[in-house]
């Protein structure tokens, strides 16, 4: 089944909630989910005979600041029918929150966490929201765009100084050093 | 005191293979869970990654897998380097098989740029070629190192030194060993050497004889087989659900190969079996990856045959970085290798999501361009961590000395599990 295929058949049952179907070729098609709808719509997707998407190949996110908003992408096939469909969701930068999909794949799990710890959206009703990459208790979502890294990380610098200050500090000690052939 | 030695040994005898301790006498002893640290640093863990084991004697009843030791931040890099730029961070995915990630990572742009039908045809030859070498040194040294840990370092020596043949063959072709950055967007740096060909199948007879010898040093050693008949089962339904493909997947039996199932660049011309195990234990993994290599092997020798001689760069300017020649010796080269460089190649704005067959199984490239030189978004997929989050499920359970065969015919990466 083709995507456009697949997109009218959600669009049928579902109406509004799904929307912004890019048909893309080359490029993978893709369509929007309402946030609220999610679940009903996976749940859709992965059960009925005719689509039966039962393999979540992916799960990420996308930030788009300028728009003030998150996005999380899933990217399914099926085994059976051997085609293949991208579903974003659109979630506000302040306050991303969307349902959990591990109780439809278990594989989104680990890879929602991921996206959790990366990128801060909040998968209500993960079993296991925890960081899957950064230690426990790292700051911040480094993913975002505006991530600033802190300065230090339980009391080891995250940056060190310009090589080039070191010479200059160590002309500046020795100053006949520094007489001879130009920095040390 | 009438002490018989005899009588208690023999009532303590313990049949050879026969896993059941209850077979000893002695009493139920109480025994209360305790934790275990196996890793981040522990020799029978490829990479660094950490398991928490709750242990009830030497019994396994509760493990929490954690992984990122090796986050090296590879998807925040690639959104602050140019498309070119980018190869050599996916050489540092899968360590042991970089020509793969080359491939999936060039054929994610390409897709992008609307010139994947384009690829000239020798181009493609030469990536099924290079990749299936990669494909070939990455389950060596699986089942190599997977052998070693399990007191067979005669087998791992062998398939070390099979795979150094590719590896150096990889060189020539490349100029480096390990991290070769050898495919260019649009196609690969440079053609084969001369005399690729020959030497080609002269490794893969000699490879052959190779795999022969640890078929026989082994398939039927009982060491080897107690360890990993019936240990760490995987069921198909349980592997479609976590989403683990490659060959830990098939040996389950479920039968998805990206090759087959979603063909790109020349595979459907290609003739060749995709292995498919019925058991699911760390021995059908180890017999999957065995016929994988004989399998590669064949489309080696079939793409060797059809390769024809032509062009490996599609001809493109704003794509194709100019001859060395060139830039050396003209201002206009010298400034489009560095617009190509530094600014980047211009890809269109969209978004793709291209997979490819890893050595693990699906490599997945998400790519978000915005029409500038670097992407907006650059995801990997992993294929090995699909797997490693199954083992949360499989190792409750089995004794602590079968983690070490179960983990290593996973065959975790850890530069492509952490990223």
């Amino acid at each position: 089944m083709d995507a456009q295929a697949v997109f009218d058949l959600v669009a049928a049952r579902f109406g509004d909630a799904v929307s912004a179907f890019s048909a893309g070729a080359p490029k993978d098609a893709t369509f929007v989910i309402a946030p609220d709808r999610l679940v009903d719509v996976m749940t859709y997707l992965r059960d009925d005979p005719a689509l039966r998407f039962d393999f979540l190949q992916n799960v990420t996110a996308v930030d788009w600041p300028k728009e003030q908003r998150l996005q999380s992408v899933y990217h399914l096939f099926s085994y059976t029918h051997r085609h293949e469909i991208g579903v974003k969701v659109n979630l506000p930068r302040a306050q991303p929150r969307v349902a959990s999909l591990a109780s439809l794949w278990k594989s989104a799990n680990w890879l929602e966490r991921e996206q959790y710890d990366l990128l801060g959206i909040v998968y209500e009703g993960h079993p296991d929201l925890r960081r899957l990459m950064m230690p426990d208790d790292w700051l911040g979502h480094p993913m975002r765009k505006d991530y600033k890294e802190a300065t230090e990380y339980r009391g080891m610098p995250t940056t060190r100084p310009s090589p080039m200050n070191l010479i200059l500090a160590y002309d500046k000690a020795h100053p006949t050093a520094a007489k001879k052939d130009g920095p040390a | 005191m009438n002490h018989d030695p005899t009588a208690t040994s023999q009532k303590r005898r313990v049949v050879l293979g026969v896993r059941d301790v209850g077979d000893m006498d002695a009493p139920e002893l109480p025994s209360e869970s305790i934790p275990l640290n196996m890793g981040p640093s522990h020799p029978a863990m490829h990479g660094t990654v950490r398991m928490v084991l709750d242990v009830e004697g030497e019994k396994i009843s509760n493990v929490d897998i954690q992984i990122g030791y090796l986050h090296r931040c590879f998807e925040k890099e690639a959104e602050h380097a140019t498309y070119t730029q980018i190869f050599p961070y996916t050489d540092r995915l899968n360590y042991i098989s970089p020509m793969l990630n080359n491939v999936g990572y060039a054929m994610a742009v390409e897709k992008l740029l609307g010139i994947d039908k384009k690829i000239p045809e020798r181009a493609q030859y030469i990536r099924v070629i290079v990749g299936e070498m990669a494909r070939i040194s990455d389950h060596m040294t699986c089942l190599g190192a997977g052998a070693m840990e399990l007191g067979a370092f005669t087998a791992f020596l062998y398939m070390l030194k099979a795979r150094e043949w590719i590896w150096e063959l990889l060189e020539e072709v490349s100029g480096a060993r390990l991290t070769h950055s050898y495919m260019r967007i649009g196609g690969v740096s440079a053609d084969l050497t001369e005399g690729f060909m020959p030497r080609l199948r002269d490794i893969l007879t000699k490879s052959r004889v190779v795999l022969a010898d640890v078929d026989k040093l082994l398939t039927r050693n009982r060491i080897f087989r107690d360890r990993m008949d019936g240990i760490g089962i995987f069921n198909k339904e349980d592997c479609a659900a976590w989403g683990v493909t490659g060959p830990v997947g098939r040996s389950a039996g479920l039968a998805y190969d990206v090759r087959k199932d979603h063909p790109y660049l020349v595979y459907d011309r290609l003739d060749f079996d995709v292995p498919i195990g019925s058991v699911g234990d760390n021995f059908d993994r180890y017999a999957v990856r065995v016929e994988e290599m004989n399998q590669s092997m064949r489309i080696l020798e079939q793409a060797m045959d059809q390769i024809a001689d032509g062009p490996v760069l599609v001809n493109d300017p704003r794509i194709v970085l100019p001859a060395k020649s060139e830039t050396y010796n003209s201002i206009e080269a010298m400034i489009a290798h560095f617009k190509i460089i530094m600014d980047g190649i211009r890809v269109p704005a969209g978004e793709v999501y291209s997979f490819t067959e890893g050595g693990n199984g699906e490599l997945g490239f998400y790519i978000v361009a915005d029409g500038t030189g670097r992407p907006w978004k650059c995801r990997v997929r992993p294929p090995c961590v699909p797997a490693v989050a199954l083992l949360e499920k499989i190792l409750p359970g089995l004794f602590i000395a079968d983690v070490v065969p179960t983990f290593g015919m996973i065959n975790m990466i850890g530069g492509e599990c952490d990223r």
